[in-house]
Formats: C-alpha cells, sequence, structure tokens
C-alpha cells in the first residue's frame, strides 16, 4: 500500500476513487427513490396510496419508470437546434452532481493507517494535521449552480416549440433572480463563519451538541436561502418553468425517453444538492451526538438531516399552489432580496456590537 | 480571524464627489417620488448645487491632502480641472431645460446623469491609482452614452449613443489592457509607485511591457479626447447626441482625458518623456490638420462643431506634447477657455435649431445678425475664440500652448499649428458670413431665449472676454496647477 | 502531472476559443465562450487563485453569458443573416494575428516586475479570499466604493433608455 504515485500514496487514489463512486451512487440512489418518496409521500397526504403494484408497496416503481424511459423513442424534433437539443440534459445533469464535491457528509475516517477525510474534494494533510479542503467551496457551489440555467435555457430556445421557449425565458429570469437572493442570504453566515470552506462551517457547528447550529444564530438566513433555493431549482411552488397545466412541462415538452429522464434526474439531484447545503450550512452537517467518536455516525446524521429537509421539500409541494409569474419576480426582487441585504446589515450590526 | 486594520481616512479629497453623488441621489429620488410631469426645477437645484459645489472646491486652493493610501489626491491641478467640470456641467444644465423641452425628452434623470458624469471626471482628475481613473472613466463614459442617447424618440440620438457606446467599450479594453500591462511591469497601480518603480529599473525604454502598457493607454486616451486617428466616433456622436449634451461632451470628458492622461504620464512615465512627446507630437499634427480640413466641408453645424472640437483637441495636445510646465499650463487654461466658447457656441446652435434638429445647417445662419443683432455678436465672439483671433481667450489659450512647444524646442510642431489655426479662420467665418451678408431664406420664428440660457450666454460671454483680456489672474492658477511633481 | 493537464486544457481553451468566431450559430459561439470561461476558471485553480476561478465562473459564465444567450435567443438571429464578408474576415484576422505576435513578443520579451509584497505560503493555503478581501478594504477602498456609482449609473441608463415610459 506504500506505493507512491506522483508523490502521493496508493491510499489517496484508491480512497478519493472510492469517495467519488461512494457519493455518486448514493446520489443517483437518493434520486431515484426521492421520485418514490415524493409519489408515496404526496399520496398518503392527499389521502390516496400512491404507488402499489410493481414490488411491495410500490418498491420497485423507480427502476419501472427508467426502465420505461429507457426504451421509449427517442425524438428530436425536426426543426429543433440539433447541438443545443442534444447537450442540454446534459448540461442540467452535470452541475447537479458535481456541487456534491465540495460537501462533506462526515468526520476523519482512518483506513490502514492513513487518515481519509469524508468529502471529495478535501485531504489529510498529515504535517498540518487538519483536513484542507476547497477554501472557497461555497461559491464553487454558487458557481456551479448557476450554470444549470444553461441546461434548461438551452433545452427551452432548441426546442423550437412556444411552449418550451416560455419555460426557457421563465426559468433564466426565476433563477438568476433567486440566485441573487440565495447568495446574499448565505453571506450572514459567511459573516458568523469567517470562512467559505464547508469543511470549517460544519466544524464551527460542532459545539453543544446542536445547540450552535447556523439555524439557530441565522434563522431569516436559513429561511431565504431554502426558499430561494426552492425556486432555483425550479420546486413548487416556483415550478413555473414547467407548469403542467399552462406549459405543459414547459422546457422539456419536446423531450423524450433517456433526455427527459435526465432533466427529471437533474432536478432530483439539485434537490439533493440543496438539501445537503442546507444541511451543512444550517444544522451543522455530519454533526451529532458522538459524531466524533464514532466515524460511521457522521454520514448517518447527515443523510438523516438531508431526508428531513427533502422531506419538507416534498411536503411543501403537498401543500402549496403554484405562483404566479408577477408574483414570483415580486417575491424575489422586492421581498427577499431586499430582506436579505437587511438580514446582512443586522448581522453586520450586532457582530460589531458584541465585538466591541 | 484577525480585525483589519482600516487606514486612516482623510475624505477631503473627494468631497466634491460625494456631495456630487449626494446631489445626484437626492435628485433621482425627487424625480421618482414627487408627482407632474414638469420637472423644470431640478434644473436649477442642480444649478444652485453645481455652483455650491465649485465654490466649495475652489476654497481647497492651496491645501495638498493625499488619501486612501494614495487613491486619491487634492491638489492644485485637481482643483483646476474639477473646476472646468463643474463649469461645463453648469452650463450644460443651463442649456438642457429649453432644449429637451421643445425635443419633448425633458426627463428628470437628465440632471443626475450629468452630475454622475462630473462625479467620474473628477475622479479621473483627482485619481492617482490607475483603478480609481479607471472607474471614473467608467462612470464619465456610461453617463455619456446614456446622455448621447437621451433623446429615446429621435433616431440620430440612438445612432449616436450605441455607437459612443460600442467604440468607447472598445477604447476602454485598450486602456485596461494597457493598465494591466503597466501593472505587470511595474507591480503597482499607484502612479507614484509607478514612477518609483522606473526610476529603479535600468532602462525603462526597454521594458517592452511597460512601452506597450504606456501605448495602450495613451491609445485609449486618445479615444476619449477624440485625438486623430481615433476621432471618427466623433462627429456621428455630436450630431446626434442631443445639443447641451453635445456641447458638455465636448468641453468636460475631452478635459478629463487630458487630466487623467497628463497626470499619468507626466508622473508615473517621466523616464519616458522622450518617447511619449514625440507619440504626442505626432498625434497633435494629425489630429490638428485633420480635424480642420474635414471641417471645412461640413454644411451641418454640429458636425463642424464636431470636427472644430477634434482641431481644438489637436491644438491641446501640441501643449501636451511639450510637457513642460507652460506646456501643461497651457493645457489647462485652454481646456477652460474651450469650456467657455464652446459651449457658448452650441448654446447659439440650441437657439436656431427647431424641434427635430432640422434647422443645423450653416445656411440657416442666414440673415440671423438682422434679427436678432446681438446674439449673432455673442456668436461671432465665440466663432473669433475659437479660431484664435486675439482679444480673446482662445488666442491667449493658444499663445500659451505653442509657446510651451518652441519652449521645448518643437519649434515646427508650433507652426504647423498656427498654420492649422489659420485654416480654421475659413470655416468659421464662413458661419459669420451667413449670419451678417446673407439674407434669410424663408421667414421662421427664432427661439425665444429663455432666462437659464441667457444666463449661460452671459456667462460663456464673459469667460471668453475675459480670459481673454486678462489672462494672467487665471494664468497664474494655471501656472501653480501644472507644478506637479 | 500539471503539464499534461495544463496541455489539456489549453487545448480546449483555444479551440472553444476558435470556435467561438468560427461558429455559424451565435448560440453556439456563446456555448462555446463560456466553455473558454471555464478554462480560465481552471487556470485560476492551477495558479492558486481558487477565489478568482469561482467568480470567473459565476461572474462571466454564470451571469453575464446567461444574459448574452438570453438575448440571443430573443432576438432569435437567423442563421443566414449572418453572411460571410470575406473582406472582413480578411481584415479581422489580420488584425488578430497582428495582436497575437504582439502579446507573444511582449510576453516572451520583457521580465514582469517582482510583486512589492512576497507571498506568504501560508495566506496561499488560507485562500485568496481572505486577502482579496482586506485588500479591498484597505488600499483599494476607494476603487471598490466607486464601484457602487457605476452601477447605479448602468442601473439608471438602463431603465432611461430602455423603459416604455419615463
Amino acid at each position: 500500500m506504500d506505493t507512491m504515485i506522483l508523490g502521493l500514496p496508493m491510499i489517496y487514489y484508491v480512497a478519493m476513487i472510492t469517495k467519488v463512486l461512494v457519493a455518486f451512487i448514493f446520489v443517483l440512489l437518493t434520486v431515484a427513490y426521492a421520485t418514490y418518496a415524493e409519489r408515496k409521500i404526496i399520496g398518503h397526504m392527499q389521502v390516496r396510496l400512491g404507488p402499489m403494484r410493481t414490488g411491495w408497496h410500490g418498491l420497485l416503481q423507480p427502476i419501472a419508470d427508467g426502465v420505461k424511459l429507457f426504451f421509449k423513442e427517442e425524438i428530436i424534433p425536426s426543426s429543433s437546434s440539433r447541438f443545443a437539443f442534444i447537450i442540454a440534459p446534459l448540461i442540467a445533469l452535470i452541475p447537479a452532481f458535481i456541487t456534491f464535491a465540495v460537501i462533506p457528509f462526515g468526520g476523519v475516517m482512518e483506513v490502514a493507517g492513513y487518515k481519509i477525510p469524508l468529502q471529495i474534494a478535501g485531504y489529510y494533510d498529515t504535517v498540518a494535521g487538519r483536513i484542507f479542503d476547497v477554501n472557497v467551496g461555497m461559491l464553487y457551489i454558487l458557481a456551479m449552480s448557476s450554470l444549470g440555467v444553461y441546461g434548461i435555457v438551452l433545452a427551452g430556445w432548441s426546442s423550437n416549440s412556444k411552449y418550451s421557449l416560455l419555460g426557457g425565458l421563465r426559468a433564466s429570469a426565476q433563477m438568476i433572480s433567486y440566485e441573487l437572493s440565495a447568495g446574499l442570504a448565505v453571506v450572514s453566515v459567511f459573516m458568523l463563519s469567517g470562512t467559505l470552506s464547508l469543511h470549517e462551517i460544519v466544524m464551527q457547528q460542532s459545539a453543544f451538541n446542536g445547540m450552535n447550529w447556523y439555524i439557530f444564530k441565522q434563522p431569516l438566513a436559513f429561511f431565504l436561502f431554502f426558499v430561494c433555493s426552492l425556486a432555483e431549482i425550479n420546486r413548487t411552488p416556483f415550478d413555473l418553468p414547467e407548469a403542467e397545466s399552462e406549459l405543459v412541462s414547459g422546457f422539456c415538452t419536446e423531450y423524450s425517453s433517456m433526455k427527459y429522464a435526465m432533466f427529471f434526474m437533474a432536478e432530483y439531484a439539485n434537490m439533493v444538492t440543496v438539501c445537503a447545503l442546507s444541511a451543512t450550512l444550517f444544522l451543522g452537517g455530519w454533526q451529532g451526538p458522538f459524531a466524533d467518536t464514532f466515524t460511521i455516525l457522521g454520514p448517518l446524521y447527515f443523510i438523516a438531516k438531508l431526508y428531513f429537509l427533502m422531506f419538507v421539500c416534498i411536503w411543501i409541494r403537498a401543500t402549496l399552489p403554484r405562483y404566479r409569474y408577477d408574483q414570483l419576480m415580486y417575491l424575489g426582487w422586492k421581498v427577499l432580496l431586499p430582506v436579505s441585504l437587511l438580514n446582512i446589515v443586522v448581522t453586520g450590526l450586532v457582530g460589531y456590537f458584541i465585538s466591541h | 480571524m484577525d480585525m483589519i486594520t482600516f487606514p486612516t481616512i482623510d475624505m477631503t479629497p473627494i468631497l466634491p464627489e460625494i456631495y456630487l453623488s449626494l446631489l445626484a441621489m437626492a435628485l433621482l429620488l425627487i424625480n421618482v417620488f414627487m408627482p407632474g410631469r414638469q420637472k423644470g426645477y431640478l434644473g436649477y437645484i442642480s444649478f444652485v448645487g453645481v455652483v455650491a459645489i465649485a465654490v466649495m472646491t475652489a476654497s481647497g486652493w492651496g491645501i495638498e491632502v493625499s488619501s486612501f493610501s494614495g487613491s486619491v489626491i487634492q491638489d492644485k491641478f485637481a482643483i483646476f480641472f474639477k473646476i472646468i467640470f463643474l463649469l461645463s456641467a453648469g452650463l450644460s444644465i443651463l442649456l438642457s431645460d429649453q432644449y429637451m423641452e421643445r425635443e419633448g425628452c425633458n426627463h428628470g434623470e437628465l440632471y443626475p446623469l450629468i452630475l454622475f458624469t462630473v462625479v467620474g471626471m473628477m475622479l479621473m482628475a483627482c485619481g492617482t491609482d490607475l483603478m480609481t481613473i479607471f472607474l471614473g472613466l467608467e462612470v464619465m463614459s456610461v453617463s455619456l452614452y446614456i446622455l448621447a442617447g437621451f433623446n429615446r424618440a429621435n433616431i440620430k440620438s440612438n445612432e449616436s449613443g450605441l455607437k459612443y457606446f460600442l467604440l468607447g467599450a472598445f477604447s476602454t479594453g485598450f486602456l485596461l489592457y494597457g493598465m494591466a500591462l503597466t501593472y505587470g511591469a511595474t507591480g503597482t497601480t499607484r502612479i507614484f509607485g509607478i514612477s518609483g518603480q522606473l526610476s529603479q529599473m535600468a532602462a525603462p525604454a526597454a521594458n517592452i511591457m511597460l512601452l506597450a502598457g504606456m501605448l495602450l493607454m495613451i491609445t485609449g486616451f486618445a479615444f476619449k479626447i477624440a485625438a486623430a486617428p481615433f476621432h471618427m466616433w466623433t462627429p456621428d456622436v455630436y450630431e446626434g447626441a442631443p445639443t447641451p449634451m453635445t456641447a458638455f461632451m465636448s468641453a468636460g470628458p475631452k478635459a478629463a482625458g487630458f487630466a487623467a492622461a497628463i497626470r499619468i504620464l507626466v508622473i508615473s512615465f517621466p523616464a519616458l518623456q522622450p518617447d511619449w512627446s514625440q507619440l504626442f507630437w505626432i498625434l497633435a499634427v494629425l489630429t490638428m490638420t485633420i480635424g480642420n480640413i474635414t471641417a471645412l466641408r461640413q454644411d451641418n453645424i454640429k458636425r463642424m462643431l464636431a470636427y472644430s472640437s477634434i482641431a481644438h483637441a489637436g491644438y491641446a495636445l501640441v501643449g501636451f506634447a511639450a510637457g513642460n510646465e507652460t506646456g501643461v499650463a497651457g493645457v489647462l487654461f485652454y481646456m477652460l477657455s474651450y469650456a467657455f466658447m464652446n459651449i457658448g457656441a452650441f448654446a447659439i446652435v440650441i437657439l436656431i435649431a427647431k424641434k427635430g434638429e432640422t434647422n443645423g445647417t450653416v445656411q440657416d445662419f442666414a440673415g440671423f445678425a438682422f434679427k436678432r443683432p446681438l446674439l449673432a455678436a455673442v456668436m461671432s465672439l465665440f466663432l473669433f475664440s475659437l479660431a484664435g483671433m486675439p482679444p480673446t481667450a482662445g488666442f491667449i489659450g493658444k499663445f500659451y500652448l505653442f509657446s510651451g512647444a518652441v519652449q521645448q524646442g518643437y519649434v515646427w510642431l508650433a507652426i504647423i499649428g498656427v498654420i492649422n489655426s489659420a485654416v480654421s479662420v475659413y470655416y468659421y467665418l464662413r458661419v459669420m458670413v451667413f449670419m451678417y451678408m446673407k439674407n434669410p431664406s424663408e421667414e421662421f420664428e427664432w427661439a425665444t431665449v429663455t432666462a437659464p440660457v441667457a444666463l449661460a450666454l452671459i456667462i460663456s460671454a464673459a469667460g471668453s472676454i475675459i480670459l481673454g483680456v486678462v489672462p494672467s489672474y487665471v494664468m497664474q492658477f494655471a501656472q501653480q496647477a501644472a507644478k506637479l511633481i | 502531472m500539471e503539464t499534461l493537464f495544463f496541455l489539456i486544457v489549453s487545448i480546449v481553451a483555444i479551440a472553444s476559443a476558435v470556435m467561438v468566431i468560427a461558429c455559424r450559430n451565435p448560440i453556439n459561439s456563446a456555448l462555446s465562450l463560456i466553455l473558454t470561461f471555464f478554462c480560465l476558471a481552471t487556470y485560476y485553480v492551477m495558479l492558486d487563485a481558487p477565489f478568482l476561478a469561482a467568480v470567473q465562473v459565476m461572474v462571466y459564465a454564470g451571469a453575464i453569458m446567461v444574459l448574452i444567450v438570453f438575448t440571443i435567443m430573443l432576438l432569435n438571429i437567423r442563421i443566414d443573416a449572418t453572411r460571410r464578408h470575406s473582406h472582413m474576415i480578411f481584415f479581422g484576422s489580420i488584425v488578430g494575428f497582428a495582436t497575437l505576435f504582439n502579446t507573444v513578443y511582449i510576453v516572451m520579451k520583457s521580465r514582469a516586475a517582482t510583486p512589492a509584497t512576497t507571498v506568504n505560503v501560508e495566506a496561499l493555503k488560507a485562500g485568496h479570499t481572505e486577502l482579496i478581501g482586506r485588500e479591498m478594504f484597505t488600499n483599494f477602498l476607494l476603487p471598490f466604493e466607486i464601484t457602487s456609482i457605476l452601477l447605479l449609473v448602468a442601473i439608471v441608463g438602463a431603465v432611461v433608455i430602455a423603459k416604455k415610459k419615463i
């Protein structure tokens, strides 16, 4: 195991690949079963049963759906802009997955004498004795999530259909507007943490078994971030870009088969990322009772928090109707944006008076 | 995380900018929240504000303060230029109300934009950091793009705004690239720091990166002051823009371009003076000649004045090329007098023209002297001054510029300048010939002179005469201001 | 390893930059431009400036290019409309190559200044975020503040130029 490759021990590469694979498969499975969970939960909330036929209580439903989509006919409209049409689902899907790289999902695991941090883009520096990760982790996430909009815009434009174009336009306007408030909402967290590294942010929330979570110090920021993120990933009540009832699925009207499935996956993968991020920033990430002593508890706490937030997303979808477009813009620019700015100002003032 | 220790900040150098910005923002808010369509009073408020700020700026004469860890400085040079900017802005504000009312685009946003332009120009004049100067230039340019296209219903104004925007953005790219290279070669953006680095270099003229940076910066500024061969945008932009804004553009921003260019080149690159001096020699000759020769062929008065403004930039470049104190003082003095005479001339153009600018050719001046002898006399004064005839400001300005060049040994440059001046007399006198010796082709109503326009005319006429008759009073200030180092 | 990576990124960067001007379809050009920005961001990461990289992607790829794509979509420029002007391409390439040659010459010939302050290794590890913030609020406070005026002017200008009724 002590073979060195390019100045780093072999285990480093093995650990890296393992982490990537585990995280990727985890996200994929979560995405698949999130669709199932969504239908089940909404079903029960509306006093229905939801999918029941494939497998026990419909547990095989996601697989059946996947197979069905896979075998459907692949249609590329003849009047579409071919290149953009094909590349759009990829552009939508990739940013959703790669943002997971900087989210820490556990503490430091020791394998064969090597310390491996449970975070894809992080390494344990034995000399400094601490974990180094991407020190602009949060900015990385914001940057990547700002790319997701291209997938939708391109899909809407290249389909050459009016519903798709409307969906694409709505999506870009909406995502840009809400990205701003979401970014500003987390600024107040940075003001408390003094760092952009997600690992550091998690570590700062470790004290007092959860009483030090940023959700307690910044409840407004959490609310703002969560709401804006919902809008950014086009979840109900901000799902105007797809709006089945008015735009016939909006930007993905013309898509079928695997490409449609990719948009679907992108949406749920985005949901996973956003919930993971909220958990990391505000709910202490993988921190929890005894998580430091038993490394394995870290990922479990993380997953629990993640699933809880995803449940909230689904719950919101079951509860709230869709916003109208003007209401959406009003909310974004005239309510959320000023409030998040105000939150920054207040945080700054309070921080100033505490430190003096 | 240790706390940031803030440097002590002395606000003195940017107080005028701060007050102007506050005034502009207040005007914006008043414009939004006050009911009613008629917002003429905004012009009065901004004029009073500009006058007050000018008095405040002038009172800082002689107090040298550098602040923001070397980003800005208050010195006589900056104050002199700030006064020029405020003067041109004040005069343009006075001209705006009547014109904008006639063209039906009297929107309240005009005045804040003018004030923001002045803020940008002031930052260019007092900035001692490349970043400050660049941002000042951007503030100025962005406001000017909008002012040029302010008459939204007029297709020519639209064209003007768009053209100015595209070419301006392009030239800003040059400037920024030059600044980046200069930073790369010296490792600092402070202009005093750059000169320090240069003095340590063995042979700064052999440093290609530095030379390229300087060249690109000169190119960028040449665009802004409309020096040939970067003058192509000027006629179209000046013709299409609302006339008061044309007047403003030809006086203020040109002076701002000179201010920033002089400060950067004289302070940062004294080691390279032989190089840039020769470059400006060529630029000056090209600019004067192209401006004057092309102006000969213009019928549209605004286009003619645009080319003449190119030529005047050329005259000022003569003083710049000299690069000595007399030359720089000449530039300062000339920019001040040019603000008076050019804005005055444009004021008359505003009075002559009718709605939609249908009445803007030289021929339309026919018979002006019979109908409005006083206005025609004032116009003649401005034209004489522009042509550089003796008892006016223009003559004295040119005198100082050319004597600076002679002092530096650029005799030929001075001679070319004088020849050019002689050529320019033709097209200025042509207007006067039409005014005094031709009969009007048709009968029409001359526009009435409203009180603000009258005030602007009085100020500019007085300025053109006083600077011409007793130049030494102002000249001593210019000479003090020109002592840069 | 790093050289190899640099080569790959460079090839992608140059190819995508060429695509920007070679594509007939403006949308494809815009997409190539985004790719170019991405490659630039990668360079920043390789130069130990992750903050700049993130900002590059966020601002250019994430915000500005979205607007450009948006505009192209709304204008819906027909591809036929952008007919080839051979003489413009000719002069354009001459200018382009001249600029390229110039830049290469400048970079090859001259030696950049050694930065005034030595870069502290620990600061590099902590990231440029803090350094940039520190500079922005001390030495470059004034330019930073002027930016706000610039943005205000731009906003007012956009409203003046574009709003139907003012």
